[in-house]
């Protein structure tokens, strides 16, 4: 199943949620915040929404700036 | 100094805001952000890398700083809108400065499409702080829209080019005498933060400038103190400008 992942197209197995996408791809889950196609989803429903093919995701967290 | 700034219920003790970008080191943005005293700091939303692991940033940022995420790189307000809705996801936080910006070669903010996100972030309950051009006009609309303050721009971001036009800044202090102004880019040196402060500034926010000095701890301080001067100056009142001189010396009396 093929997905966008902050701006990457990326193979991922079938039937992950967004909790289970975060541990694929080794990313923290702490002070991030997670976009499915356009909507942020909440730190508490993580584990239960799936991701579905051609979903776009957008994985944020924090950087130095003014 | 117990001259309290006060924003969206919430007291600060420092009028000094600064940002988190273009440090040098963690250990160079800890010791700048100690020394200027400042009680709130800046941080951009980003993308988290795929390729590496990455450390959180926030782990370097004295837990006791209110952190304000920033739309930085946003150019319309959509983008701004989803920007502001993960980064209050990801810190549980409804501040958010807002900044849209209009053209990546001057950095200057797009007014109308910050008003417009503007509105839509104060209907979903965020507090507002807007960057816009330093325009009179504009400043009433983004207060209308419900923005607990303003931060109008003394230059373009990162220029270090001091208030380009401190008859907008005082006009807009005089005009909206119950606002809070913060002005928000382009200062570079202490004096551009105490002019900015002596107009009427109720605070400011900055981040090259201290960034990159050549002695970040020490140009924050420098900023600190200039923050300060520039606010009691502003309380004391200055004197009249005259064009010709008054003699601070009696002139009756003086020997022939």
């Amino acid at each position: 199943m093929k997905v966008s992942l902050n701006g990457e197209t990326k193979e991922i197995p079938a039937d992950l949620n967004l909790e289970q996408l975060l541990a694929h791809f080794d990313l923290p889950s702490q002070r991030v915040a997670i976009e499915l196609n356009k909507e942020v989803i909440r730190h508490a429903d993580w584990p239960s929404i799936k991701i579905g093919d051609s979903d776009v995701i957008e994985v944020i967290h924090f950087v130095g700036g003014g | 100094m117990s001259d309290q700034f006060s924003l969206a219920g919430q007291s600060f003790g420092s009028r000094l805001i600064i940002g988190t970008g273009k440090y040098r080191s963690f250990d160079e943005m800890r010791a700048a952000h100690k020394a200027s005293g400042a009680e709130m700091v800046t941080v951009a939303v980003n993308r988290v890398p795929l390729d590496r692991k990455s450390e959180s940033f926030l782990d370097h940022l004295d837990p006791k700083m209110k952190i304000l995420p920033n739309t930085a790189g946003c150019y319309d307000a959509e983008h701004a809108l989803r920007t502001a809705r993960l980064a209050r996801e990801a810190l549980d936080t409804e501040w958010i400065k807002l900044e849209v910006i209009g053209d990546p070669v001057t950095l200057l903010p797009d007014n109308e499409q910050t008003l417009e996100a503007a509105k839509v972030l104060v209907k979903e309950g965020f507090i507002v702080l807007p960057y816009f051009t330093d325009d009179l006009i504009m400043a009433k609309k983004l207060l209308d829209a419900g923005c607990p303050a303003v931060m109008p721009l003394a230059a373009p971001i990162g220029s270090g080019m001091g208030v380009q036009n401190p008859s907008n800044l005082r006009i807009m202090r005089e005009q909206l005498p119950d606002a809070i102004i913060i002005v928000d880019a382009g200062v570079g040196v202490p004096s551009d933060a105490a002019i900015a402060m002596e107009l009427g500034a109720d605070a400011i926010l900055m981040n090259t400038a201290i960034a990159e000095a050549q002695d970040s701890a020490q140009m924050a301080t420098a900023m600190k103190l200039a923050v300060d001067a520039g606010r009691l100056g502003y309380l004391a009142g200055r004197m009249p400008k005259r064009l010709y001189a008054s003699a601070s010396s009696p002139i009756a009396g003086a020997i022939k």
